[in-house]
């Protein structure tokens, strides 16, 4: 088996829901990207932004209107029974029948499942043991979804699709289910996930794209996205002093800074260089800088600069939105 | 315990696929009181209901009795009631419950799917329509079955053109309330032209030309002149080849139409 191969490629990929034109609606727009074998590649996006869109095409449910995916060298639409042996799906919304019981649904999908793991051995993966008696209506919506993260498991996939896996998760459960992910990308199993928790992200993630408006606007590691936006230091200055006040603001390595009612913010490249010079001066004059507060840049604020971009964009994403993303 | 364990051999094949699926939609059938009702009850409440009708028509043309019109027309209702209906009501609630999206991700082809949700309609057709044969030999007296090769083939172009239709009929219920209201047009044909009450032969000639073009006509015919007698090979020859029409027919329609998750 090649190590570090190409395991999912997906380029110039389109997805159009309904005709051609404004009756249409195109939810993803040449989206390109690959993910290496042993990866684990998340997909973000504000809720519209073509994440399921995009994944249902990987999976093989439906066929793209433009563009290719080969996902472990086959089109999962056209050579469906080629791939599905060696993937493992878990849908954002998936369904079993009500009148189920969890043992019964896990036993139906192990029957449709090459080298399906026992019925024990799936619960107890996602902590399900003692839960196998009890009818699908009755689970919670964090045990549905553990249920179906374990159906997901259940051939020992090479590859795994996982659309927002921890989504109605206690937050316990979503740890737990992170280190289920954690050991299984150790094992090898390469990982797309699509999320809108962005400390997901940032803890499972080697590598991540994040999407708005069906089309791919940042990728990398979580540290390269993140890099690329700057520190912040915010605080209020004491009554009498003004900005005008601080030194030269370049010379702190400050980038930008603005004054919202008196509490300013300064951005930075240069963390430890901007503070240690506003905190010298601070001394010097000795004022106290009131609810000082110094962070390097998150995913979160990354995702929002993003995401956030172009709020006239904002309405058509709110308009694709009902339309499965 | 570590996520991968030693790796189990076994591979699914489409008939391990077929059967995972069809037991675990013989356990929903089970459990739902709608659907048993539905399959069990009612092919014998309308064989029983209808045999007054029956009773009512001049059946001297056709050289048929009573008995032997009810029973027969008892295959019909089997067909109609426990294999098309409940199936579309299956099929309409698979989907709407995101149940059909969520195989599809799976190693089971789109026959397969449909083919699993479709055996224990289709066990149950079975097992009715051979109590309605035991019963029809033993207790009415209606005579051995004649020609039990066009019996079994007019039940297995009635089964497979049922469950077909069924997934073609599906497309158009948006929920299972609205499963029962999109079967009764083909329910309300079959009744009145394909022969579960009055058989074709009672029928003025021209309208039962017309009848033999009804989807459920040929499977009625094969099936009620293979019990009591009476078909030529040039009327079971025409039987097959309108049923083949129709199952084509019914193929198409479900590839063409045929939806595997709720319209959004």
């Amino acid at each position: 088996m090649d190590i570090g191969d190409s395991v999912i490629e997906v380029s110039e990929l389109r997805r159009r829901y309904g005709p051609e034109g404004d009756k249409g609606f195109e939810a993803v727009r040449g989206v390109s990207f690959t993910v290496a074998r042993g990866e684990l590649f998340a997909l973000l996006g504000t809720n519209g932004a073509g994440k399921t869109s995009t994944v249902e095409l990987l999976e093989g449910l439906a066929r793209p209107s433009g563009g290719r995916v080969r996902v472990l060298g086959h089109d999962p639409f056209e050579e469906r029974s080629a791939v599905r042996p060696r993937v493992g799906v878990m849908l954002q919304e998936g369904g079993f029948p009500s009148d189920l019981t969890v043992t019964e649904t896990v036993r139906m999908w192990a029957g449709c499942t090459t080298g399906a793991r026992p019925v024990g051995e799936a619960l107890g993966l996602v902590g399900l043991v003692g839960r196998g008696d009890v009818r699908i209506k009755q689970l919670s919506g964090g045990e549905r979804r553990r249920l179906d993260l374990a159906l997901a498991l259940l051939g020992r996939p090479e590859v795994l699709f996982l659309d927002e896996p921890t989504t109605g998760l206690d937050p316990e459960a979503r740890h737990t289910t992170w280190e289920l992910v954690r050991r299984l990308r150790e094992e090898g199993t390469t990982v797309l996930l699509t999320t809108h928790y962005l400390e997901e992200a940032e803890a499972l993630a080697d590598r991540l794209a994040i999407m708005r408006e069906g089309r791919i606007v940042t990728s990398g590691a979580p540290g390269e996205v993140i890099g690329a936006y700057p520190a912040r230091i915010r605080f209020a200055m004491p009554v009498g002093w003004f900005v005008g006040d601080l030194p030269p603001l370049a010379e702190l390595g400050v980038v930008r800074h603005e004054e919202t009612e008196g509490r300013i913010e300064l951005q930075t490249r240069e963390l430890q260089r901007t503070l240690t010079g506003l905190l010298v001066w601070a001394r010097e004059k000795d004022i106290e800088l009131e609810g000082l507060d110094a962070r390097t840049a998150s995913l979160e604020e990354a995702f929002l600069a993003i995401a956030g971009a172009g709020t006239g964009a904002g309405a058509a994403v709110g308009a694709g939105a009902g339309r499965g993303e | 315990m570590a996520v991968s364990t030693t790796m189990s051999t076994m591979v699914s094949t489409a008939g391990s696929r077929v059967l995972a699926l069809g037991r675990a939609e013989l356990t929903l059938l089970g459990r739902s009181k709608t659907a048993l009702y539905m399959g069990l009850l009612m092919p014998a409440v309308m064989v029983y209901a209808m045999h007054s009708v029956v009773a009512g028509v001049d059946l001297d043309k056709a050289g048929m009795s009573v008995a032997a019109v009810s029973v027969t027309g008892g295959f019909g209702f089997v067909l109609v009631l426990a294999v098309y209906q409940n199936l579309v009501t299956a099929y309409v609630a698979r989907r709407e419950e995101l149940v059909l999206k969520r195989l599809r991700t799976g190693e089971a082809s789109d026959v397969e799917i449909l083919a699993g949700t479709a055996i224990p309609a289709v066990l149950v057709a079975l097992a009715q329509c051979v109590l309605l044969v035991v019963a029809g030999v033993v207790w009415l007296k209606l005579g051995a079955v004649h020609r039990p090769e066009l019996l079994l083939a007019g039940l297995v172009f009635g089964v497979v053109l049922c469950v077909t239709l069924a997934a073609a009929t599906a497309a158009w219920a948006k929920s299972v309330e609205g499963a029962q209201f999109v079967t009764t047009p083909l329910f309300l044909i079959s009744m009145a032209g394909s022969g579960l009450v009055v058989p074709l032969e009672a029928m003025p000639d021209g309208v039962a030309q017309i009848c033999r073009l009804l989807p459920l006509t040929p499977a009625m015919q094969l099936m009620r002149g293979g019990w009591l007698g009476g078909v030529d090979a040039v009327d079971a020859l025409r039987d097959v080849l309108t049923a083949l029409v129709w199952v084509a027919l019914g193929v198409f329609a479900v590839r063409r139409w045929f939806r595997w998750e709720p319209r959004r």
